[in-house]
């Protein structure tokens, strides 16, 4: 028999436990640590424990070319690659003050706004996991797997594009490239009817997030929650809307605000995003410009001296990318403000007292990807 | 001796009398206990490998899938590969788990749906015991399933397994109410508790039928509440892989693992094979009042195609709900089951009580 140990007696109500969730756990999406404090099944506390994939990005971009920085920043958040390629590429050419031709500002802001959708849709399968119904998974999948066989078709990689490059684009698109837009456009525009279906509509998908993990407007700014999850506390902080880039100027969309900030009006929030990535790339395809995909660069980039800033909307919130530059080839510091990092912060204000399926369910919502939490 | 598939009674019944002529009662009475348990570990390992297989099926089909293709044809023996691999795979030992509860809860969880089974009717005497308290039996075995789940999580000493465990305790012990209150209301209906007597009843309608709206209500309660007593999605918290990795079965490997695995799979059985005998007439054909010719052809189909095909139908609606719905939250699951499914249910009993004593049921 083993002895029983005589531990000092504490008060077993108010007494709480630890356990460690990941690195390798389902609901992560990746190797994030959560140590969650639990008294039963309420979370008391939780403390992220990030750098299980870091590899140290911004340090490597410190002996890279600027064109070289844009395959970095692929691997940072990969599931919206063009959308950070794009911010760096900004960041150049602004600085070499370079005017970039009109047709690459289109095809630049459709394929940022279909990797949106994709991201999304991930997000949308992701989501549905965490939540308990398998089926969601399959759906957002099959409809992802369309934009990935249109980005394939232009520019041959279907995760880590690097199409981007600081003046232009690496190729022109396919011929193909318009009206396997359009079709998709007019498939997916069937199948998210689909997705409300199966998921938005259902009874217990509200019981299970409404009211749950509220981050008010005010907390939303001081975690510096952007994105969808910022903007359904109230938070207008669209880039697309407030520091237009790209041709967002000449489209028409809408900044889709919510006031709850509940889960479930961050789920609604993404939701009407993907409809108002459409109705974008639906303005844009047809009035692509005739003209050169890149600009006339240098053959070396050099930025001069000093320090610049660059911001672009990505999938999960605002991407900010700060370069000092001391006139050489590569950069002397780079410093990328990136949304998870922002958005995980507020994770332990939003799930005290929650339990633990709620934790699961706030993190969906908020949608980390790990690499970009570490860089 | 006349052998039929319509009533396998005579048949039955002549084996019992070849045993008891030849071989002193006592003897008798061991080699029909080896011969009935045999053949139930027989139909045991089938229909939970098939089981197994279906859910794959079915599931490939709600998600866009094809789903096991390349074992057999149509991926037919997949499962009995998997079987194989969890036989030889190693079985890990925790270091500090409770050694003796460890290896004995996937025992005790896959005993308790074995022998609900004895009390299943799936023919026309084919039925290994008839219990004049068949469905009090068949509840009392069944609870039993969570006292192996609770010592799973308990000595697995890992917190995940704990969580899961609790969660589990929490879920049963209230569903079974429900469960057992769903069956009451037709056993005022039948007037009896024997499984036998049950189908016999049956035999001009079906309960779900005869009862008026009461056994229509009491049917769709047994099929919530035993979703939930079986541990499957929408309802499946014990195990919740999104939250708690696996749950109360996150240690075990192997053929352990394929214990618990085949349990959950069997009490979907089990208790498709009550709502199909309460409900919907175990293996009594279905029979409108007055048709003659249509009951008829209907008496052609045997009584045993009779009984699987319900039985399948209600599975397929409890994977139906499990690859559409997400999961609950602990506190909702409790919720629903005090604050509505209990109340209606006792409510719905007095509605039954009320038209039987007036004889308004058909």
């Amino acid at each position: 028999m083993k002895e029983i140990i005589n531990l000092p007696v504490k008060n077993v109500e108010e007494e709480e436990y630890h356990i460690n969730m990941g690195p390798q756990h389902p609901s992560t999406h990746g190797v994030l640590r959560l140590v969650v404090s639990l008294q039963g099944e309420i979370v008391k506390n939780l403390k992220p424990h990030c750098g299980y994939i870091h590899r140290g990005i911004e340090k490597m971009c410190e002996k890279d070319t600027y064109p070289q920085i844009i395959h970095l920043t692929d691997r940072m958040d990969y599931l919206s690659a063009h959308i950070n390629n794009h911010a760096v590429c900004l960041l150049v050419e602004n600085a070499l003050e370079v005017e970039v031709p009109e047709r690459v500002k289109y095809i630049r802001t459709i394929i940022d706004e279909l990797n949106r959708i994709a991201s999304h849709q991930l997000w949308w399968c992701s989501f549905g996991m965490d939540l308990g119904g398998l089926t969601c998974y399959f759906y957002g999948l099959r409809d992802r797997e369309k934009i990935l066989d249109i980005f394939e078709e232009s520019f041959g990689s279907r995760l880590l594009h690097s199409y981007y490059t600081p003046g232009g684009l690496m190729m022109d698109i396919h011929p193909n490239f318009q009206q396997r837009v359009k079709d998709f456009i007019k498939y997916f525009r069937k199948k998210i009817k689909d997705y409300d279906k199966i998921l938005s509509g259902n009874i217990i998908m509200h019981e299970r997030t409404r009211g749950v993990g509220v981050l008010s407007k005010e907390d939303a700014i001081s975690y510096g929650v952007t994105g969808p999850s910022g903007r359904a506390s109230g938070f207008s902080c669209d880039v697309r809307k407030h520091h237009p880039y790209g041709v967002y100027e000449k489209a028409d969309f809408k900044e889709i605000l919510g006031t709850a900030g509940d889960t479930l009006t961050r789920y609604n929030m993404r939701m009407l995003e993907m409809r108002e990535s459409m109705k974008i790339i639906e303005q844009l395809i047809d009035n692509i410009p005739a003209g050169d995909y890149i600009a006339k660069m240098k053959a070396v980039l050099k930025l001069p001296a000093g320090e610049y800033y660059q911001r672009v909307e990505a999938a999960r919130g605002e991407l900010g990318v700060y370069v000092v530059s001391d006139g050489n080839k590569s950069p002397y510091r780079m410093k990328f403000r990136s949304p998870n990092f922002s958005n995980l912060s507020a994770l332990d204000h939003m799930s005290r007292g929650c339990k633990i399926a709620d934790l699961v369910a706030i993190g969906g919502s908020l949608d980390y990807v790990i690499p970009d939490i570490d860089r | 001796m006349n052998f039929s598939i319509y009533d396998f009674t005579s048949f039955t019944q002549w084996i019992d009398k070849f045993l008891y002529d030849n071989l002193p009662a006592f003897w008798a009475v061991a080699v029909e206990m080896v011969i009935i348990g045999l053949l139930v570990l027989v139909f045991y390992a089938m229909v939970g490998l098939f089981l197994v297989y279906a859910e794959r099926k079915v599931c490939a089909f709600m998600q866009n899938r094809i789903g096991p293709n390349r074992v057999g044809p149509y991926g037919f023996f997949q499962t009995i590969a998997d079987l194989f691999k969890l036989l030889m795979k190693e079985l890990v030992y925790i270091k500090n788990a409770d050694k003796l509860l460890f290896n004995i809860a996937p025992f005790i969880v896959i005993i308790a749906s074995f022998m609900a089974i004895a009390a299943i009717p799936f023919a026309k005497g084919l039925h290994a015991i008839d219990f004049d308290i068949g469905i009090l039996y068949v509840i009392a075995v069944s609870s039993l399933g969570v006292v192996g789940i609770l010592l799973a999580g308990w000595s697995s000493n890992n917190k995940y397994s704990l969580i899961g465990a609790m969660r589990s305790g929490a879920q049963i012990v209230s569903y079974e109410l429900s469960v057992g209150l769903s069956l009451v209301t037709i056993i005022i209906l039948a007037g009896t508790m024997q499984f036998s007597a049950i189908v016999e009843g049956q035999a001009n309608g079906w309960f779900i039928f005869k009862g008026h709206i009461p056994a229509f209500i009491a049917f769709i309660i047994f099929l919530i509440s035993s979703t939930a007593e079986t541990n499957r999605g929408p309802f499946d918290l014990a195990e919740a892989e999104s939250e708690l990795t696996a749950g109360f079965h996150t240690e075990y490997s192997g053929i352990k693992f394929a214990f618990f695995f085949l349990a959950e799979y069997m009490n979907m059985f089990i208790v498709a094979s009550i709502a199909a005998t309460v409900f919907l007439g175990g293996w009594m054909p279905f029979h409108v009042g007055g048709w003659q010719g249509f009951n008829h052809i209907m008496d052609f189909i045997p009584p045993f195609v009779w009984y699987i095909g319900k039985t399948f139908f209600i599975i397929w609606v409890m994977m139906w709900f499990k690859w559409t719905f997400p999961r609950l939250r602990i506190d909702q699951l409790l919720t629903l089951e005090w604050k509505y499914l209990l109340p209606i249910n006792l409510v719905n009993i007095l509605i039954m009580a009320f038209i039987v004593l007036m004889g308004w049921h058909f």
